[in-house]
Parts: structure tokens; C-alpha cells; sequence
């Protein structure tokens, strides 16, 4: 019997020739990854170990994402916790104000993260750089550090479900509407344990940073890691950003597979996901009828901060202003992605349109700061979590959607279909 | 092993936001953040509970966000078990890796009411309904698992396979 992508490059990693679904392994591990939430209480669990040695100082990098520019003491206390550990270390990969970006947008562009790798990270979104041919996934603190102290982690291999992507995607349809519409149809944990494979000549139709935004919210699904054939277009953004070596797998043609969809991406329309599951989607036309009324945009995040993104959204926003009574955030993913946006102009139009734009953080999008809603409050937001009280007050909403739809809807003051402002 | 101590219940995908919001993220004392655990699905939780309780829940606990501030605060609340149909993965690993004791059975997920008094035997995975008198059978861990909790979580595991 096969092996799926996923597993065989958990077996390449373990040593071994050969694994199966539900077998415990120990692998070694390409990067160990942690933000300025996590890796504090991951460097306290270090405290514990006999030797505070990290196993490669080239293969763990850090990022300050979430708190900063620093929120409060606190978040500022938590940065320097990180930036002492990595200056003790001498971390070669710690990221800081001016040279951070959102951490699952960040690593990909510095060349990382590449085909191959087995990556762990201590942030349930590490699952983005399947996108690139990695098997890449969450965890917690405590197996980031043993993780950054052994180079290991204990896996159990998954099992994995195929989705066959076939088709020609409409107008304003991209990769944020097509996870959003796979995890309406299998709920937020239709793919729990599992690993999520796409496939099918439908992907030559979705560009890298689709391709990310649809890896990265695998876990919203219950994902353990989603990941992608590699083809041209891959090979050529890896070269395009880096030069560590890849490697391609695939999965062997009589793989086994615990569930299998195959999804036309021309009967695809704009989807949003309404509170309080990223799995309670609707077409954008249900959207529209329902004449939902919003006070925020965001626009940005590890799903959706990348210059395709921004590109979607100024190009709706172009020559159109922010509706009376909303208010319109912009975040760019990196300092890379914001100088490339700066120098194609968007930053303008975003500007001329009465949107801010903020240096890259996640802020708004765990209610941190930049953006917090108050009780009563609704955003239309291109993050990827629309729990209760993720972006503040208990009793304020977030409608989950793509950059084209969020810059309609901010322009429109309600949740608008992009052809209505275009 | 055994745990013992009264119900609270909660409904299916509880996820790692409403458990611990990430409003009190930056604080880095157990005790100052487990005053907030379930705070935004449950602000009676914190007032109510008592050493030794017990969670029991739908399918898809610990959902979401990574971050292990979530099994820390449950179990720094005083909670002995978590009982679900299913857990989300990155939380399953980080309530063993913290040595929170979790068990995967749908039967008592269902069954189990809020304020039954409940006895689990970890090794046997066998879950008491002492209010109603029934028992159910929870899912035991593989043998890789249970030396990471009895060695009391990750950090001890490693340190005893380093003298190894």
C-alpha cells in the first residue's frame, strides 16, 4: 500500500522506509518555529530541561508578531524575554521591530521554509507552508522547546483526505473562498487528525499566496497540516526567495485516503463565514440579502496580509472611499510586502480611500489591540477566526471573507458582492 | 490514578479563545491568568469551581489557537480531568505534554450532566457516574503516551531519555 505526501515525508524525517496511519514516530525536524506569545512560556519549560543548549541556531526562528510594536509592559517584558534568549543563543533567525513580519507570511518570503521540511511551530497556523510541498503544523510550547533543545518531536502519522480541485475559478473567487467553502462543508473539525491533500489541475488556477491562505487555515478544519503538490509555479517562488535546497515528494498513486472531494471551482462564489464558526458560510449573494451592516474592515493577517491580497483589495478600493461609519484597517504582512505595496501604490489608494494602514502585527486579529471591537460591534474581517470575543467584546461579531470582499464592504458599509463596487 | 469531583459541561467546539482570551495573553503568572479560564462562555466557572472537578464536553475541545496557556489555566483552575467526544489536536498534545489528564469518550460526552459527581480511573480509563450510577469506557492512551504522563509531562520524559 502507498504512502500519501504527507506521510512520506514524516518517513524520510523518522528514518524510515516505510510508515503507516496511526504509527508513533520521533523525527527530525527542519525548523522550530514561536512568536512573542508562545515562545516566552516555551523558554520558561527550557528552564527545565538539564542542558539549556538549543540543538542548531540556524534552525529556529523567531518572530515578534502578535504584541508589537509592544501593547503594553507586559507584551513588552514578553519580547524581551525572546530577544535575550535569542542574542544568549545567538539565534540566526530572530525577527524584531523593522524586520518582523507576520510570522507564517514572513518565513516563506525569507526562504525558510521549502518543499520537504518537516517544520513545527508553536502557533496553530504553522500549517501555511504546506503550501510550498513542507509538512508543517502546530503545536504548544512545550514541544517547542523540547523541539528547539532536541531537534525532534513525537508524531502519530495521519491519516489524509484528498480534495481534487478541478476547474476554472469566477471572477473575485480566490484561495480564502475556496477553504472557506471546503470548511463549510466539512465543519471545523471534518479533518481532525488528518492531513489535508490538494490536488488536481484546478491548482494551476490558484497562485502561492492562495495556495497559502488555503494551507493556513487546514486548522480550521482540525487539520493537522495541509499541504500542496509541488509544481513550476512553486519551484520558481522558492528560487525567487532563497536558496536552501527543496525536495519534492508525492504521493504514491495507490495511497489511501480517508475521505475524497473534488470541488469545480467555477460553481464557486465569494463565501463568508458568519459568527461564530468558520464553518457557518454563505455565498456572498446570501450575504447580500441579508444586508448585514459592519463598523470595521480588516484587511490582513497570516490568511490574507500578502501583496495579492492588498493588490485585490486597492484595486475595488481605487477611486472609491470608506463608507460613513466605518473604519477601514489595512496591514500588510511584512516590510517586504508593504515596501512592494508602497511602490505600486496601493498604500495610496488605500490612504486616498480613508483606510489606515498599520506596520505588520496580528493585533486585531486575536483582539490584541489595532482594531478591538466594542460590545454590539460587527467586522468583516480576511483573518481566519470568528470565535466569540476573538477581536474583543463577547457580544461583537466577525464575518470571515476574502480581501475583495472586505474592500467592497468597507466601501459599501455593508457586506457587499465585489462586483457591486467594481 | 483517579480523579473525582463535580461536572461542569459544555456544548461542542470549544475553542482555546473563550478558554483563555487572548486579551490576557501577555500575563505570564498561572495563578493571575487562571482567573480568567472560560471567562467568555462562563464567567460562573472561575466563581464555582473546586479542586479536583471535572470538565466534560462536545466534540472538538481545545479548538483553535495553539496556545498552551489553555490546558495550563484548566488545570491550574484545579481541574483533575477533561472528558470530550474529540479534542483538536494541538490541544490533545499540550494537556500531555503539561501532564493535564484528557479522555476521548462520546458515550460519557452524551451522557454526563452538569453537576454529577464523577470518578475516572486513569488506568483502566473507566468513567463513573456516581450521581446516576452509570459507567462508561474512555479511550486509553497508546503506551508511547502514557510514559510521557507518567514521567509527569515532556520536560521529564526528555530529561529521564537523556540519561539513557
Amino acid at each position: 500500500m502507498g504512502m500519501t505526501m504527507s506521510q512520506k515525508i514524516l518517513a524520510a524525517h523518522a528514518g524510515l522506509a516505510e510508515v503507516r496511519a496511526g504509527q508513533l514516530i520521533e523525527a527530525s525536524l527542519d525548523l522550530v518555529l514561536g512568536n512573542d506569545i508562545t515562545t516566552p512560556v516555551a523558554i520558561r519549560v527550557m528552564e527545565g530541561f538539564k542542558s539549556d543548549r538549543v540543538f542548531d541556531r540556524d534552525k529556529i526562528a523567531l518572530v515578534m508578531d502578535h504584541f508589537i510594536p509592544n501593547k503594553d509592559i507586559k507584551s513588552a517584558e514578553n519580547c524581551k524575554c525572546c530577544r535575550d534568549f535569542a542574542a544568549s543563543h545567538e539565534i540566526t533567525n530572530y525577527f524584531d521591530v523593522g524586520k518582523m513580519g507576520i510570522e507564517h507570511a514572513l518565513l516563506p518570503e525569507a526562504g525558510l521554509t521549502v518543499a520537504g521540511d518537516l517544520i513545527i511551530g508553536a502557533d496553530s497556523h504553522t500549517c501555511t507552508y504546506g503550501a510550498l510541498g513542507a509538512f508543517s503544523t502546530g503545536v504548544g510550547s512545550t514541544d517547542m522547546a523540547a523541539g528547539m533543545a532536541t531537534g525532534k518531536a513525537w508524531f502519530k502519522v495521519p491519516e489524509a483526505i484528498r480534495f481534487n480541485i478541478v476547474g476554472k475559478k469566477q471572477k473575485y473567487v480566490s484561495g480564502k473562498d475556496l477553504i472557506l467553502h471546503i470548511i463549510g462543508m466539512i465543519g471545523v473539525d471534518g479533518a481532525l487528525y488528518r492531513s489535508m491533500e490538494f490536488t488536481g489541475e484546478g491548482l494551476k488556477e490558484l497562485n502561492i499566496d492562495d495556495r497559502l491562505t488555503i494551507a493556513n487555515m487546514a486548522i480550521e478544519a482540525g487539520g493537522k497540516n495541509g499541504i500542496f503538490p509541488v509544481d513550476d509555479m512553486t519551484v520558481e517562488y522558492m528560487k525567487a526567495h532563497g536558496n536552501r535546497p527543496y525536495k519534492v515528494y508525492e504521493a504514491d498513486e495507490d495511497a489511501e485516503y480517508a475521505g475524497e472531494y473534488t470541488i469545480d471551482l467555477s460553481t464557486l462564489r465569494p463565501t463568508v463565514s458568519y459568527p461564530h464558526l468558520p464553518s457557518n458560510t454563505r455565498t456572498i449573494d446570501e450575504s447580500v440579502r441579508d444586508n448585514i451592516r459592519i463598523d470595521q474592515a480588516v484587511i490582513g493577517s497570516c490568511t490574507n496580509g500578502r501583496i495579492s491580497d492588498l493588490r485585490a483589495a486597492a484595486e475595488i478600493m481605487k477611486g472609491h472611499y470608506v463608507a460613513d461609519g466605518v473604519r477601514c484597517i489595512v496591514i500588510p504582512g511584512t516590510q517586504q510586502i508593504y515596501l512592494q505595496a508602497l511602490e505600486e501604490g496601493l498604500i495610496k489608494t488605500f490612504v486616498e480611500a480613508g483606510a489606515v494602514v498599520s506596520t505588520p502585527t496580528c493585533g486585531p486579529c486575536l483582539g490584541g489591540y489595532m482594531g478591538i471591537l466594542a460590545a454590539g460591534e460587527r467586522c468583516i474581517s480576511t483573518t481566519n477566526r470568528n470565535f466569540v470575543g476573538r477581536m474583543g467584546h463577547v457580544d461583537s461579531e466577525v464575518y470571515l471573507a476574502s480581501p475583495a470582499v472586505a474592500a467592497s464592504s468597507a466601501v459599501k458599509g455593508y457586506i457587499a458582492d465585489p462586483m457591486e463596487v467594481a | 490514578m483517579e480523579a473525582k469531583g463535580r461536572v461542569f459541561k459544555y456544548g461542542d467546539n470549544v475553542d482555546t479563545d473563550v478558554i483563555i482570551p487572548a486579551r490576557y495573553l501577555a500575563i505570564q503568572d498561572k495563578k493571575e491568568l487562571a482567573r480568567h479560564c472560560m471567562e467568555d462562555i462562563d464567567t460562573e466557572f472561575v466563581k464555582k469551581v473546586s479542586a479536583g472537578d471535572i470538565m466534560v464536553a462536545g466534540r472538538n475541545f481545545g479548538c483553535g489557537s495553539s496556545r498552551e496557556h489553555a490546558p495550563i489555566v484548566i488545570k491550574e483552575a484545579g481541574v483533575s480531568c477533561v472528558i470530550a467526544e474529540t479534542f483538536a489536536r494541538i490541544f490533545f498534545r499540550n494537556a500531555i505534554n503539561i501532564g493535564l489528564p484528557i479522555i476521548e469518550c462520546r458515550e460519557a460526552s452524551q451522557g454526563i450532566s452538569a453537576e454529577d459527581e464523577v470518578r475516572i480511573d486513569f488506568d483502566s480509563g473507566i468513567i463513573e457516574d456516581l450521581t446516576t450510577g452509570r459507567s462508561y469506557q474512555g479511550t486509553p492512551f497508546p503506551a508511547f503516551m502514557q510514559e510521557i504522563i507518567n514521567s509527569g509531562g515532556l520536560v521529564n520524559y526528555i530529561n529521564k531519555e537523556g540519561n539513557k
